[in-house]
C-alpha cells in the first residue's frame, strides 16, 4: 500500500473519516506519521477553542480580581486559586464524573460526558484561570503615567479601559501569555487519559502514539514523531504570537519592546 | 476495624461511614497518599541535582557539553511532559533489560527485536519473573522516579541556568580580580548568590511537580488516582458489605481538596523561604529587609 493511499485512509481518521480499522500488523512508518498527525487535529481543536474563549473570561477575571469591590474580587480570587492550585488531571477526572452524575438527573448534560465538549469546558476554565492570573499581574504593572494621562484627557470607564488599560495590559502580559498558550496545547494531550472516552478510537495524537507504542512495543518511533509534531506546533504558536506581539508593541521604539523569545521560561 | 462493624447493615449513617472509611482497601488508599509524598521527597532533590548538572553543562566552555546541556533544557519546552512520561518508562525499562541481556546472556544469538516483540533472555528480565509482587511495585515506582527526575531536571536546569545568568556580572569580575580561579568563583560567589534569583522559578517548579504527581497513575503505579477510581466505582451487595452507588465524583473531589491544601501550604512555606534567602542580598528585597531592621521572620 502506497503512502499516498495511507494518507487518504487515515489522514482524517481521528474525526471519523476514512478507514475504520486501525493498522494492526506490519505497521509502517507512514501509517504512524499519518495517524499521529491526524490526532493533532484534536489537539489543535482543544487548544484553539479553549484559548479563544478563555481569553475573554481571563480578561474579566483579571479585572474582577483587581477590583476594589469585595463581591467581584473574592469570587475571582477563589476561581483562580481553585484551577491553579489543583492538577488539571484531577480536574478532568472530577469533571467527567460530575457530568456523569448530572447526566443521570438532567439529560441536558449528556454531551458533556463526551470529550469534545466536557474536556473543552475544563480546558476553557483552566486556561482562563491561568491567563487571568497573568493578566492580573500585568494589570497591576501598568505605568501610572498612562492612566493619569487618560484621566487628564477626560477618559473614564469603558473608553479608558478599552483604549488605554486593556492594550497596555495585553502588551505587558503577552510574553507570559505565549508561554501559557504553549503549555495549554501540551495539556490537551491529557484529555484521553483522564476517563473521557475516545469514542470509536477517535483520539488525539498521544492516544495514537500510545496505541502504536503498545502494538509494536517500540517507543522509539511513535513518540519522536509526536515530539516532531509538537515542536512544529510550538514554533507555529511562537511565530503567531510573535506577530501579535509586534503589533501590540508597534508604537514603541525597537529596543524597548518586550521580546517573546529568550525570556525565562515561565511555567504553569 | 471497630467491633461494631461486624454487621454494617444495621448501622446508622455515622457508624456506617466510620466502618466504611476504615476498611482494608481504604487503608491502601491512605497509604497511596504517602506514596505521592515519597515520590515528591525523592524526586525533588534528584531533579534539582539533574538540573544543576544540566545548567553547569549549558555554561560549559567545552562545546559538545554545552550543546548537550542546551539541548536538554530546550527539549522539554517544545514537547508535552506527558509524552516524556509515556516514553521514558518503556524506554528505560527496555534499556535496562537490554544492558542486562548483553551482560548476562552473551551467547544469545537471536535478535532482541523480533517484529513487534522485545525478547531478552529470562534471566535478564526486570524484575525477574519469579520475584514477589512488592519488587514489581518498587521497580515500577523506581522507574517513575527516574522519569520524573529527568523531565523536571530539565525544567530545573532551565531555571538554574537563568538564575546563574542573573547574578550581577561585577560580582564575578570582583572575584576574578581577587585572583579566584574559575572553579572558586563558581562555587564561592556564583552558586551562593544564584539561589535568590532561581527561587521564584524553583517555587513555581515545585508547584508544577506537585500537580504532576497524579500522572503516576499513567505510569502504572497504584497511586491515589488509581484507588479513587477503584473505591469510588459502584459496589453491589454481592461483593462487599458496604454497597454504594457511583461515588467516584466524591473521591475525586477529595483529591482536589487535598491538592488545593497541599499547594496552599507549599505557597506559604516557600514565601517564608524567600524571605530567608533574600536576607543580605544585593536586591531590592534584601535592601528593604535591611532598612526594616534585618529581622528574619
Amino acid at each position: 500500500m502506497s503512502c499516498f493511499q495511507t494518507i487518504q485512509d487515515y489522514g482524517l481518521r481521528s474525526i471519523g473519516i476514512g478507514e475504520r480499522l486501525l493498522p494492526k500488523e506490519s505497521i509502517t512508518l507512514c501509517e504512524q506519521f499519518t495517524l499521529i498527525g491526524s490526532g493533532m487535529i484534536w489537539n489543535i481543536y482543544y487548544g484553539v477553542i479553549a484559548l479563544a474563549t478563555g481569553f475573554f473570561l481571563a480578561t474579566a477575571l483579571a479585572v474582577a480580581k483587581g477590583s476594589n469591590r469585595r463581591i467581584f474580587r473574592k469570587p475571582a480570587e477563589w476561581f483562580i486559586f481553585l484551577f491553579r492550585g489543583s492538577p488539571l488531571f484531577i480536574q478532568f477526572f472530577f469533571a467527567y464524573f460530575l457530568f456523569l452524575n448530572l447526566k443521570g438527573t438532567h439529560p441536558f448534560f449528556g454531551p458533556f460526558t463526551a470529550a469534545w465538549l466536557g474536556a473543552l469546558v475544563v480546558l476553557f476554565l483552566n486556561t482562563a484561570a491561568y491567563s487571568g492570573e497573568i493578566f492580573y499581574g500585568a494589570l497591576r504593572s501598568i505605568p501610572k503615567g498612562d492612566v493619569e494621562a487618560a484621566d487628564a484627557y477626560g477618559m473614564t470607564g469603558w473608553s479608558r479601559f478599552r483604549r488605554i488599560i486593556w492594550p497596555t495590559m495585553l502588551r505587558l502580559a503577552w510574553p507570559a501569555y505565549t508561554n501559557e498558550a504553549i503549555f495549554l496545547f501540551h495539556a490537551t494531550t491529557l484529555v484521553y487519559f483522564s476517563s473521557f472516552p475516545a469514542w470509536r478510537q477517535k483520539g488525539d495524537s498521544l492516544y495514537y502514539a500510545r496505541y502504536f507504542a503498545d502494538k509494536t512495543f517500540n517507543p522509539f518511533i511513535p513518540y519522536p514523531i509526536l515530539a516532531f509534531y509538537f515542536i512544529l506546533l510550538t514554533l507555529l504558536i511562537i511565530g503567531f504570537f510573535g506577530l501579535i506581539n509586534k503589533r501590540l508593541n508597534r508604537h514603541l521604539p525597537t529596543e524597548r519592546r518586550a521580546k517573546t523569545r529568550g525570556l525565562p521560561n515561565l511555567l504553569r | 476495624m471497630f467491633s461494631f462493624c461486624s454487621d454494617p447493615e444495621t448501622l446508622g449513617t455515622v457508624g456506617w461511614f466510620s466502618c466504611y472509611l476504615t476498611t482494608g482497601v481504604h487503608f491502601s488508599f491512605y497509604i497511596s497518599f504517602f506514596k505521592v509524598l515519597l515520590l515528591l521527597a525523592i524526586t525533588a532533590p534528584v531533579a534539582l541535582s539533574f538540573g544543576f548538572l544540566g545548567a553547569m553543562a549549558a555554561r560549559s566552555h567545552f562545546a559538545p557539553l554545552r550543546w548537550l546541556g542546551k539541548f536538554y533544557i530546550a527539549i522539554v519546552r517544545g514537547i508535552p511532559d506527558i509524552a516524556f512520561f509515556m516514553f521514558f518508562v518503556i524506554a528505560l525499562d527496555q534499556g535496562f533489560e537490554w544492558v542486562r541481556h548483553k551482560v548476562l546472556c552473551p551467547d544469545w544469538d537471536q535478535p532482541i527485536r523480533q517484529g513487534a516483540d522485545f525478547l531478552v533472555c529470562s534471566s535478564a528480565k526486570l524484575p525477574l519473573g519469579s520475584s514477589p509482587e512488592w519488587i514489581h511495585q518498587t521497580y515500577g515506582f523506581f522507574l517513575a522516579v527516574i522519569t520524573f527526575a529527568i523531565v523536571f531536571g530539565a525544567f530545573a536546569a532551565n531555571v538554574l541556568y537563568g538564575g546563574m545568568r542573573a547574578v550581577p556580572h561585577p560580582q564575578l569580575e570582583t572575584a576574578e580580580a581577587y585572583g579566584m580561579s574559575r572553579r572558586q568563583t563558581f562555587w564561592r560567589v556564583l552558586v551562593p548568590q544564584m539561589w535568590v534569583y532561581a527561587l521564584p522559578g524553583l517555587s513555581n517548579l515545585w508547584m508544577v511537580l506537585i500537580k504532576a504527581t497524579p500522572l503516576l497513575f499513567l505510569l502504572g503505579v497504584e497511586d491515589i488516582v488509581y484507588w479513587a477510581r477503584e473505591l469510588g466505582g459502584t459496589k453491589t451487595p454481592k461483593f462487599t458489605a458496604y454497597p454504594h452507588g457511583d461515588w467516584r465524583m466524591w473521591y475525586f473531589l477529595f483529591l482536589l481538596v487535598f491538592y488545593l491544601g497541599f499547594t496552599r501550604i507549599s505557597e506559604i512555606v516557600l514565601e517564608r523561604l524567600m524571605v530567608r534567602f533574600t536576607h543580605g542580598q544585593a536586591t531590592t528585597g534584601g535592601e528593604k529587609q535591611r532598612k526594616a531592621g534585618g529581622a528574619i521572620t
